[in-house]
Parts: C-alpha cells; structure tokens; sequence
C-alpha cells in the first residue's frame, strides 16, 4: 500500500498541470471557435498559375 | 485582405507522400501474404516446409511486424505528411530529413524482414527486434519527430486543426513507449536481454504492446479520419466540439489499459483491475469518435452507394465502432476468461487490423494517388470488387475465428459432475476447430486477393498518369501574429505547441508512472521464494532456443487461478516464479497447451522425439517439425558471456558458475543424453541443440510446481 504515497502525488500534480494547461489553451484562443476550423479545412489554398507567377502574391 | 499581412507563395512536398503511398502498397502485399501462409500453416501443418526459417514460430512475428510497421506504418507517414501540410499551410520541414526518414524505415523493415526469419528476436510481441534495430527505429523516429514539429513551428495556420493533436500525441507517446520497453543488455550484435524480468517485463510489454495497438494503429489514423473523411464528401466533421473531447479524452484513458492483456494471470490484482476499468471506459470516446465520423456523411448517405472511397471509409468506422467494443467486452474479466487464448482475441484483432486499418488505408489510397499523380483513378469498378472481397473475406475471417474461439475456450473449461475435465486431451479442442481454420484461410485469401486488387488498380493508375513532376505554388497569409503584439504573439504560439506535446507525454506519463514504476521500485513487491533458483548455463541456452523459435506464439506459460486450468495443467502460477525470466514468455495465444507445468511431465525422450516428430507421440498434433534442432550445436562459448550480462541485470550467478558456464553445460547435456540411451538416442547428440532445449522445457515450473 505504500505505493499509494508515489501514486497520489503523482496523479494530483499531473491533474493540476492538465487543468492549467487547458485552462492556458483556451485563453490562448484556441477553443473560441469552434465551428470555422471544420470548415476551413474544406477550402484548398489558392493555386498559382505557374505561367504568370509574377502576377500573383501582391496585393 | 489586410494590407498589412504579407502573402507568401510555398509548395507542397508531395514527392515524399508518393514514396510513403507506393511503400504503403508494396509492403501490405508482402505483409497479407506472409498472414496467409501463416494460415495454411495453422490449416495444415505442413505447410511449414520443415524450413527453419518459415516455420510459424518465427515467421508469425514478421507477418505481425510487416502489417502493424510497414503497412500502418507507411501509410500513416504518407497521411501525415500530406494532410498536415495542407492543414499548417506550409510545406514539411525539411527535404532532406523527410527523405531521411523514409530510406530510414525502409531499411528497418528490410532488417526486420531479414532477422525475424533467422530467430533473431527478443521475444516480446510486437516488439521482436533486436537492439540494434531498436535503436535505428529511435533514430528515425526522432527524425521524423523534428521533422514533424518543425513543420507545425513554420505553420501559416494559428489553429491547430484536431488532426494535429492526435499526430502529436501518437508521435511523442510511441517514442516513449519504444524506448522504455526496449531498454536491454546486449549479449552480443544478434542478442540481448531485456532489463526487467518477470512479472516487470510482462507489465512494461504489455503496456508498450496495447499501446502499440493504441497510439501506432488508432489515433495517428483516427486523426487522418478526421482530415481525410471530410475532405472525401466535402462536408465538415459533424462536430469538432465532439472531436476534440475525444481526443483529450481517449489519449488520456487508453495509457491505463495495458493490464488488461494479463487478467488471471500473475500480476497483481489491483493492476488487473485498473486495467479492466480503464477499458471499459474506452469504449465511450472510442464510440464518441466513431459517430463523429459517420455522422459527417449525414444526408450524403447516397453517396456511399456510388463512391469506393467512403465505402472504404464507413467499413472502417464501423469496424473501428464494433471492435472498440468487443475490446472493451473482451477486458471484462468473466469474459476475458473464456476469451484469452484463444481464437477469439485473433478474430478481434483482425476486425481492427482488417476492418479499420486496411479499409482505411485503401480509402485514403484512393484519395491520395489520383490527386498525387493529378490523374483519375484507372478503374472505379476495380476499386468496388476489391472493397467486396475484402468484406467478404474479412467476415469469413472474424466469424470463423470467433467460433472457433469461443469453442475451444468452452472446451478447455468444461468440467463434469465429478470435477472432472471433460475433455482431458488438449488435442480434441485442435481437431474440433481445424475446419474454422480452413475457412480462415479462405477469408484470409480473399482479403490477400483483394489487396493485390488496389495494388494492380493504383499502380495502372500511377503508370497512365501523366509525367508532371511540377510542383504547383500556393499562397497564404503569413501568420499575423508576427504582426501583432511583437513580442509575445510569436512567442504564444511557440508555447502552445509545445503546450500540446507536453500534454500528451503528461496523459501517457500518468499511466506509466503509475502501473508500473512501482513495481520497477519496489524490492518487497515480489516476494523471492527460496525456492526458484536461476537457471543452469545449459537451461539458459534451452530457453534462449525457446525464445529463438518463437515458440511463446503458440505456447502460454501461465497457469490461471481457475479450476480447469489447475486441473489441466497443475498448480497456479505464482509471481515469485518468474523473477529470473528476462525475457517473460507468459505468451498470449494457446494454439498447443501451457507450458507452465510442462517440467517433469513426461520423460526426456518424450520431448526429444516430440521435437522431432510431434506426430508420433501426439496423433494429430498441427505442431511443426523442429529438425534442425538435431543438426545445428549448442554454442557452449557463449554462455559464460550470456551468465555474466544476467548476472548484471540481477539473476544470483557466482563467479564460479559464470566461468564455469560451458563446463556445466556440457557436462548436463551429457547426463541428460546419457538418460536417454535406452529409448536410442545416441551420445554423440549430447552437442545438439536439442538437448539443451529438452534441458529447459524439463526445467520450467518445477520450482514451485514440484511440491504437489
């Protein structure tokens, strides 16, 4: 039973870390929305015209 | 656009996905032909060739390295790699290290390909390669790992995608999980043992194994389901709220269930427990994350009737649905009893192997290599015959292996009014499934068949493409934050992948630490009985032999605490026995019986010509021969080497006994000879191999087991 002593410790600390954690992420920004991220992934990048790439990536 | 965010233009590095999708093909194929030998071996034992090199022992690790690292493993790489590009917008990391890591894991298959077929091997499931390979996978790994991250630190994407977290975690937990269980003593270049004995390396294997399943075959996928089944119907995922809790918290809970590959056996109650707990509760986010998928094809369900690709995609998710709940089911320990063993745990492992992994890997095959090789797929129908053999084949090859299964396990625990076996000879439970095996075999063909059916369709599909080895541009926004709040925006951002990494090695660890660091600590844990001695160099070598043949595949050495197990086999196995075990070889399938009791059963000349003919004193045995055990010799020389590394990992050998190691072998070898003289075993076989295997299967569970 002793072995409660490293254990309890052990799962008290990473707990809190986990919390902390997610806490920090989602101040961060990262869960606010969560409704865009799965449509965005629908959207490819816009391809370049390899032939007149100079014409592009200016705004 | 904001006028302030500068456009960059980039290119996808698809040359690499296209080296991973070809390497995905050529090794499934290798990997399913190897399983369906392995199945006529099963059907017919003569299938074995009498060759050293195919016989099952040694060849079923290479069908389950090849499916599981070659197959899985490269077609996740190819997965990764092309869906996080497109996810991060920007292109991977490093050319040059992608190309590193590519070679790199082909050379280790080809090791492996090459070694597990000499009996090279540690022993440990799933985890047979040697050291050196072993540490060449550790390279690579890392390889891949700074490639990966230095892909997701470049990113032109400030939200990290669901799919990304499941690669982090699956990248960073199977580094962890590789190196703890690997860590070992090496003998010489072709052999080691393994640091922990016993019980300890049951624990750390089995926690490393499950995980195997968990974080190489499941969640790397799962976060490719999440990318590449949208993407096929062009629907966003049903909820990303919902797949983002599965995440979190299946990484969390999978980490705790190792235990359960060893309930009933010698390892503490208390772990088995946790064990069987944490399993059932899997089976909520495993199923959170199944529906999640399915109900992406909400009202596009017609489509599924047309399109090859979700077809392959809903097979898998179902299939993903069904055995992440016979696994759950199976770690109950009144069912897991019937269970272990037996055919039933192959049947299950094949749903998920087959049923997840191979239809998930040929929908993603058929969405990657058209759009790869900018072409169209060369035949459509091609690709829906293939996806109804598979079906077809995978049903015969779980069903048949479900009865066959649950059969054998109700066989082997039947007992009658008089608490007595009902059936006594192991060999009736064999002869009443062999017709299951046959029908596995079919199964097993057509799934094979079908495979070789997508290699032909994506090859022709490669062939006719057209030659454009161009890469196309794209552009996106460079990352504002470098913009905005100069200083700490950048830096947020740095800290927040790193946050995730962390994370997930903290989810792992938890689990780690607590099932089994304390029996690594701990000296009082197991009680040593004055009674289990170390083995005798000669024994050493017998077990080694063992462990050479892979013998653990069909063999368990675990006596359960189970009525019917006791009477079949003798006394429960106890902790205490194993402790200079390195490695353990409990095993996990009993295609033959237990071995735990096996010493002393039968006299030695039973053993020497069961080896060599197991027919002759075991009608209707579907045992190989072991030939070769009679011609090749005991190598004496390295024993004082091999006592004096388990020595070092702990086992009590005096100085004496360590120097002495060749001396004493030869000279038990000798007596046991000796003893067989009057059954017509000649002297001069004293030198063989045989003899110090029959010098270890005489030996194993003797200690305790001898006081009746």
């Amino acid at each position: 039973m002793e072995v409660l002593f490293v254990i309890l410790p052990f799962a008290l600390l990473i707990s809190i870390i986990f919390v902390l954690s997610f806490v920090m992420s989602v101040r961060d920004g990262q869960y606010d929305d969560l409704e865009t991220p799965a449509y965005r992934i629908l959207l490819d990048e816009k391809k370049q015209n390899n032939n007149n790439k100079q014409k592009n990536g200016e705004v | 656009m904001n006028s302030q965010q500068k456009v960059e233009s980039f290119s996808y590095d698809d040359a690499i996905v296209k080296k991973f999708s070809i390497a995905t093909i050529i090794w499934g194929a290798v990997g399913m032909l190897v399983g369906v030998l392995l199945a006529a071996q099963l059907a017919d034992w003569r299938v074995n060739l009498g060759l050293e090199w195919i016989t099952f022992g040694r060849l079923r690790p290479l069908h389950t390295n090849a499916i599981i690292f070659a197959f899985v493993g490269n077609s996740i790489f190819a997965g990764i790699y092309h869906s996080s590009q497109r996810l991060l917008k920007t292109r991977l990391f490093n050319d040059t290290l992608s190309n590193i890591h590519f070679w790199g894991w082909q050379l280790i298959i080809v090791l492996a390909a090459i070694t597990l077929p000499m009996g090279v091997t540690t022993g440990k499931e799933y985890a047979e390669l040697e050291w050196p390979i072993d540490l060449l996978i550790t390279l690579v790994w890392v390889v891949f790992a700074v490639n990966f991250f230095g892909t997701l630190y470049k990113r032109r994407e400030k939200h990290i995608y669901v799919s990304i977290w499941f690669y982090i975690a699956s990248i960073v937990t199977v580094a962890l999980l590789h190196i703890v269980n690997s860590i070992s003593f090496p003998v010489d270049l072709m052999k080691s043992y393994p640091i922990y004995a016993g019980v300890q390396d049951a624990m750390v294997q089995w926690w490393y194994g499950h995980n195997a399943v968990a974080f190489f075959l499941t969640t790397p996928v799962l976060g490719l389901m999440y990318y590449y089944v949208p993407k096929a119907i062009n629907r966003p995922v049903y909820s990303y709220r919902l797949s983002i809790v599965h995440f979190w918290s299946l990484i969390f809970i999978y980490i705790w269930a190792g235990p359960h590959h060893l309930l009933y056996t010698a390892l503490p109650e208390w772990a088995q427990t946790l064990g069987m707990v944490f399993s059932v509760m899997l089976w909520a986010p495993s199923w959170g994350g199944m529906i999640n998928g399915l109900l992406t094809l909400r009202g596009a369900w017609d489509r599924v009737r047309k399109e090859a690709i979700l077809k392959y995609f809903v097979t898998a998710l179902t299939f993903y649905g069904m055995s992440t709940f016979e696994g759950p089911l199976l770690s109950i320990k009144s069912v897991n009893s019937l269970g272990h063993y037996t055919d039933w745990i192959i049947g299950h492992v094949h749903s998920g192997g087959i049923g997840w992994n191979y239809m998930f890997a040929a929908g993603m095959l058929y969405y990657l290599v058209p759009r790869l090789w900018k072409t169209k797929v060369f035949s459509e129908k091609l690709a829906s015959t293939q996806f109804w053999t598979a079906t077809l084949g995978l049903l015969l090859y779980y069903l048949s292996m479900t009865v066959a299964g649950i059969t054998q396990g109700l066989m082997w625990r039947a007992v009658d009014d008089n608490g007595k076996l009902v059936y006594t000879d192991f060999m009736e439970t064999v002869d009443k499934i062999i017709p299951m095996y046959w029908i596995r075999l079919i199964g097993g063909s057509l799934v094979f068949i079908s495979f070789l059916i997508m290699l032909y369709n994506l090859f022709t599909t490669i062939k006719k493409a057209p030659k454009d080895e161009k890469e196309d541009i794209y552009e996106a926004p460079a990352l504002k934050a470098d913009k905005e709040n100069t200083d700490t925006g950048h830096r947020k951002l740095e800290g927040l992948t790193a946050i995730f990494t962390v994370l997930s090695a903290v989810a792992v660890l938890v689990g780690t630490i607590i099932e089994f660091i304390p029996s690594v600590l701990s000296r009082d844990f197991i009680e040593v009985s004055e009674k289990v001695k170390p083995y005798t160099a000669l024994e050493v070598a017998g077990r080694d032999i063992y462990v050479r043949e892979g013998c653990y595949n069909c063999h368990s050495q675990m006596v359960r605490p189970m009525a019917s197990e006791v009477l079949r086999y003798g006394k429960v196995s106890e902790p205490t026995e194993f402790i200079y075990d390195h490695p353990f070889q409990w095993g996990s399938k009993r295609t033959g019986p237990d071995l735990a009791r096996v010493g002393g059963k039968y006299p030695d000349s039973w053993h020497y010509f069961h080896m060599l003919d197991p027919r002759k004193v075991t009608p209707g045995s579907i045992m190989p021969e072991y030939s070769w055990l009679y011609k090749e010799k005991t190598d004496y020389g390295v024993l004082s080497k091999k006592l004096g590394v388990l020595a070092a990992l702990g086992v009590p050998y005096t100085e004496d006994e360590i120097n002495q190691a060749a001396n004493s072998a030869r000279e038990q070898a000798k007596k046991i000879t000796e003893g067989m003289a009057s059954s017509g075993v000649e002297a001069k076989m004293a030198n063989k191999q045989i003899i110090a295997l029959i010098a270890y299967l005489q030996r194993i569970g003797t200690d305790i087991g001898g006081d009746k």
